[in-house]
């Protein structure tokens, strides 16, 4: 790719590849912006930047994460996602086919998940500015009736959920990155979630928090439910979903699983009383086949997140300030 | 009124400044006027002690030098400032003000073991307190762990509910008993009481201690309240019990300490001279690091394997002596206590899973359940949580504490000037916190790793103790800079809540800092800082510098050659990792899978060093350690912290000295690479030989080091700081080549030389860096 202000070739170019690729009538009718019908109900609307090493990893790419990223934040406020909108960052000399790549994973994860990407913009900064493509997704989606998640809304006595296996999304992308040869078995979760949400809702509407453990992992994503709603957590080490494959890279890396990120996972928190029916949905859905009842919420105005180890003990889990550092002296 | 004052004689006022409240000195003070035939008055105020007396001059001055003499056991005089009231009529006697009012600045004394008096009494069947396990005098028992508030008064200690009977209010009231004004009076009338109770909880009949002294016969195993919490208490002799322990704690291969009735009576494993005789009957009653007799590995072979050191204390609790007493079969007197007797007791915290001591009944029936066979419980409430310390003898014979406990906290440690008030949260493991409040550091006793929320809990409620104790709110909280401490997270915590300023410690400066401070060195300083890991200013792991350090500054002028930590702190907990790690820098990577390959992961291991993946550089010397330990196979992984260092050590001291060093270091200007030692033990078949090379050659490596830097800055003071110097082997060494090139050492000695001491370095860095706004 050459860089250039708006080289009129070159734009020609990549309008046909997202117009071909994304294929809908809204991208075809070359406006600016795309216009739709707003449906009835709270609109919730998220956005996120991806930017990810490397590009392709097993089980997905940055062009498929793109797409779920967003979905699953729009997701995790309770909404139906509609449309998305893409903007892309490209370096200069970034290969035609590796866009080509990202640009057909994204429109099939946006096919598969039924979100069309509407609205699309493309730059391309000189070589050096940018490691290779950068995409940032926004979405808008729908909150049906009735429903009302929030990530202060969790309350001592709260059950604490998860959709399923920990970890696997971040192993496979530093296992891809460092060529360590883990072998195949490790696979990003990448995968859209507002389905298994729709199926959670309609099985428990009583749910009181979702949140995707992306970055920082389960760790932080409990962190951040404890705090916004001042109250502890406490979960037991057994019963945390975990691939062995994934437990084993862990060991050797020194990584805990807890803090390792995932992208087709979220966590629950619901009533007591509601834990065994959303479970269960959480169980009959493809993506929620490992879904695990993992601890309580507690009162605790510190905000700590324990966990009762395998061992009977309890130990604090570290809400990490960024990348694990060495701390034993 | 009395009879009317004598004829006019000299008088002097004189102040006491210390530890001189709460441990008996107005009647001591009392006393001494008595039998030298003075006149006057004493009393308690918020500065101290004062005294006013009348007399012969001659006759005065003698009374001030028996006042330093013959202080009470427990008092520490810190300054005796006399000023004259000229001549006048004198009263007619000597007499005890009643407490006046202001705040006691003093400070709460330590806990005291049972004194000789009250020993005595304990022992004697006629006497009124025979075999009661609460007697204590103004001279001995708890103090710092019953203490509820300030001023240290019955209704502010954990005795507040034991009304006193008749006869303990008479002692009470008498300026010339041994229990006058002993806040932690009692008796069996109106005391506290043992009860032993079975494992579900339910009293058993019968006398207490002789039912806890069948189950340990038994092989059971007895959770114990003493005097700052719980121990479990088994025989050590035991072959059935003391691994049955073991497993039900869950402890791994960690070492256990024990006690026995007198130093006699240990030495049958342990090597005891008169240094490790005082240690052992220091007032703290320290656990004591004692050097292994041969047959020890073999007869007590669960008590602390792979090491050459056993740890041993003396009772200090009435009820520890009431055990022995009783296996001894109930000797009338003291004389038994002269000979050797066969009990040896495990006496190991009860504190399941690392988390703190349990102090009261409930807790431990509900948290020791499934280790413990029965409960010796008793109803004086536990105030402050307390570990016993740790202690071990230099090679030099002056003692190092290695864990500040019982005995110790809450004893102040003076500071080489005054400064503002500062609250120090410490680090992570074997945590701790300071308050600093005029020339005074307050450390608190260990909490403990902060792994757990209920050490989080109680690293709280130490520093929220230690402010109401000594009614100081601190104007900075300082801590370390690793930003994923829940230490640093209570400071910046607190520190939003009160407006205050938060001064992160680089970890480092802060172990040579609590070392310099310890010393009352001013003025710069080289720093030899040796441990695990600390975060440095470029948030690398360092661990094994050398600093300048003058007060808040420090520069880093250099440290030890870099080691990759594949997997991080899991590195840190296997030593094999390490040991690829030096293969790895040795260009000898292929060997890892030769050396290693019964190891999980190791093919992968090799890999992450190759591709330097989740492999993080770090200086620290506690990780050289580890790679020679596991290239000399040692130990490849560790049940517990700095266990291959250790058992490195342990080894090297059964080789004969002198030993032969290895294929040397390099010193190249700022940094010591040991690479050409850890290369030539590669070849060394003998694993304690190779340890004791391993020791030799990097003494001499450190110390070659320390000379390059103390001549490039003009510098002679050398300060050790940081949990490698632990290694009294290693400290010796070093400490003698330094002497001999005519550099001054200075070395941890009543504060904890790792991660137990640095909140007290934290706090003077802090305090300095305030001066300095
Ligand atoms: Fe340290
Ligand atoms: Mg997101
Ligand atoms: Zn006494
Ligand atoms: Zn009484």
């Amino acid at each position: 790719l050459a860089h250039g202000g708006g080289g009129r070739a070159m734009t020609r170019l990549i309008e046909e590849l997202f117009a071909a690729a994304f294929d809908n009538r809204w991208l075809a009718a070359g406006d600016d912006a795309a216009a739709f019908p707003a449906p009835a109900g709270r609109m919730v609307m998220a956005t996120d930047s991806h930017v990810v090493t490397p590009l392709f990893f097993p089980g997905g790419d940055i062009g498929s994460l793109a797409v779920h990223g967003t979905v699953n934040d729009v997701a995790m406020g309770g909404g139906r996602p509609l449309y998305l909108a893409a903007g892309f960052v490209l370096e200069e000399g970034f290969p035609l086919a590796d866009l080509r790549r990202i640009v057909g994973s994204m429109a099939a994860a946006s096919r598969e998940a039924e979100v069309p990407v509407v609205a699309g913009d493309t730059k391309v900064v000189e070589r050096g500015k940018a490691d290779g493509v950068y995409i940032s997704t926004t979405g808008v989606g729908v909150v049906p009736e009735g429903v009302a998640v929030g990530g202060a809304r969790a309350r001592p006595g709260d059950r604490v959920l998860v959709s399923g296996t920990l970890g696997d999304h971040g192993v496979a992308i530093l296992s891809a990155r460092e060529d360590l040869g883990f072998g195949t078995e490790l696979q990003s979760d990448s995968a859209p979630l507002h389905g298994l949400v729709a199926t959670m809702l309609e099985a428990a509407p009583g749910v009181r928090c979702l949140r995707d453990p992306t970055r920082g992992g389960l760790a932080a994503a409990l962190h951040e439910l404890a705090r916004h709603s001042g109250v502890g957590m406490r979960i037991r080490e057994a019963d945390l979903p975990v691939r062995e494959e994934v437990r084993g890279a862990c060991e050797i890396l020194g990584l805990d699983p807890l803090n390792v990120a995932n992208e087709g996972k979220l966590v629950a928190v619901c009533p007591p009383d509601a834990a065994p029916a959303l479970l269960a949905a959480m169980g009959g859905h493809p993506l929620g086949r490992a879904a695990a009842e993992i601890g309580k919420v507690t009162a605790d105005e510190r905000g700590f997140v324990e966990m009762e180890t395998a061992f009977g003990g309890t130990r604090l889990v570290d809400w990490l300030y960024g990348e694990q550092l060495p701390r034993i002296c | 009124m009395g009879r009317p004052a004598t004829a006019a004689v000299g008088g002097e006022r004189i102040r006491v400044r210390g530890l001189v409240q709460g441990v008996g000195f107005r009647p001591t003070v009392w006393r001494l006027a008595r039998e030298e035939g003075l006149t006057g008055e004493v009393g308690n105020d918020g500065a101290g002690l004062w005294i006013r007396i009348w007399g012969p001059e001659a006759v005065r001055a003698r009374f001030r030098e028996r006042l330093r003499a013959e202080a009470p056991p427990l008092a520490r005089i810190e300054a005796l400032e006399v000023e004259s009231l000229g001549s006048g009529p004198a009263p007619a006697r000597f007499s005890i003000a009643s407490s006046g009012g202001g705040t006691a600045r003093t400070g709460v004394a330590s806990d005291a073991p049972v004194c000789p008096a009250c020993l005595a009494e304990l022992l004697d069947p006629g006497d009124r307190r025979y075999r009661y396990p609460f007697l204590n005098c103004t001279h001995c028992g708890p103090r710092y762990t019953i203490t509820t508030a300030i001023p240290y008064d019955r209704p502010n200690t954990t005795l507040a509910g034991f009304p006193l009977c008749g006869d303990c209010s008479r002692e009470y009231a008498d300026p010339g008993d041994r229990r006058f004004h002993a806040q932690p009076i009692a008796c069996p009338a109106c005391g506290p009481a043992l009860v032993l109770r079975d494992s579900e909880g339910r009293p058993e009949a019968g006398d207490p201690v002789s039912g806890a002294l069948a189950h340990i016969r038994a092989g059971r195993i007895v959770a114990m309240k003493g005097v700052g919490g719980y121990h479990l208490a088994c025989d050590a002799r035991d072959p059935g019990a003391v691994p049955r322990l073991r497993a039900r704690k869950e402890r791994g291969g960690k070492p256990l300490a024990v006690m026995a009735a007198n130093p006699a009576s240990l030495e049958r494993w342990a090597r005891i001279g008169p240094a490790e005789r005082d240690l052992l009957g220091d007032p703290a009653r320290p656990i004591a690091l004692l050097a292994k007799r041969g047959r020890a590995e073999a007869e007590l072979p669960g008590i602390a394997p792979g090491l050459a050191e056993v740890g041993a204390m003396l009772p200090y609790a009435p009820i520890h002596y009431l055990l022995f007493h009783e296996a001894a079969g109930r000797p009338a007197g003291t004389g038994w206590l002269g000979e050797p007797q066969g009990l040896l007791l495990v006496m190991t915290s009860a504190n399941p899973g690392g988390e703190p001591l349990v102090t009261e009944p409930d807790e431990a029936h509900r948290r020791l359940a499934g280790i413990a066979d029965a409960f010796l419980d008793h109803d004086r409430p536990i105030a402050v949580a307390c570990d016993d310390s740790v202690a071990r003898l230099r090679s030099d014979g002056r003692r190092l504490l290695l864990r500040r406990g019982r005995g110790h906290a809450p004893r102040a440690v003076p500071l080489p000037r005054k400064g503002a008030p500062v609250l120090a949260t410490g680090a992570w493991l074997k945590n701790t916190v300071c308050l600093t409040r005029g020339d005074e550091a307050h450390l608190s006793q260990h909490i403990g790793d902060l792994a757990n929320p209920a050490a989080v809990r109680a690293m709280e409620g130490a520093a929220a103790h230690l402010e109401a104790l000594l009614e100081t709110a601190p104007g900075a909280v300082a801590c370390d800079l690793h930003p994923d401490f829940p230490s640093t997270h209570l400071a910046h915590r607190l520190a939003e809540v009160r407006g205050l300023p938060v001064v992160p410690v680089q970890h480092h400066h802060a172990h040579i800092a609590a070392v310099a401070a310890e010393h009352r060195l001013g003025g710069p300083v080289l720093g030899l800082a040796l441990d695990g890991v600390g975060l440095g200013d470029d948030r690398a792991a360092w661990g094994g510098e050398m600093l300048v350090v003058d007060g808040a500054r420090y520069e880093r002028l250099g440290h030890l050659t870099p080691l990759p930590l594949p997997g991080g702190d899991r590195a840190a907990r296997e030593p094999w990792r390490m040991a690829a790690a030096a293969l790895h820098l040795l260009g000898r990577g292929a060997e890892i899978e030769t050396r290693f390959g019964h190891r999980e992961g190791a093919g992968l291991l090799a890999r992450m060093l190759e591709r330097e993946a989740a492999c993080p550089w770090t200086t620290s010397a506690g990780r050289w350690f580890d790679a020679a330990a596991g290239l000399l196979g040692v130990r490849e992984v560790c049940g517990y912290e700095a266990q291959a260092a250790m058992e490195l050590e342990g080894l090297a001291r059964a080789q004969p000295e002198p030993v032969e060093e290895p294929g040397g270091f390099r010193v190249a200007g700022p940094e010591l690479d040991p690479t050409p030692l850890l290369e030539a033990l590669l070849e060394e078949p003998d694993p304690a030989r190779g340890a004791a090379r391993f020791h030799a050659g990097l003494a001499a490596g450190l110390a070659e080091w320390a000379r390059w830097a103390a001549a490039a800055r003009g510098l002679t003071r050398v300060v050790l700081g940081g949990g490698c110097w632990a290694n009294t082997l290693l400290a010796g060494k070093v400490r003698r080549r330094l002497e001999a090139s005519g550099l001054t050492v200075f070395e941890a000695e009543a504060v904890p030389p790792g991660d137990g001491g640095l909140s007290l370095g934290q706090a003077w860095v802090a305090v300095r860096s305030l001066e300095e706004d």
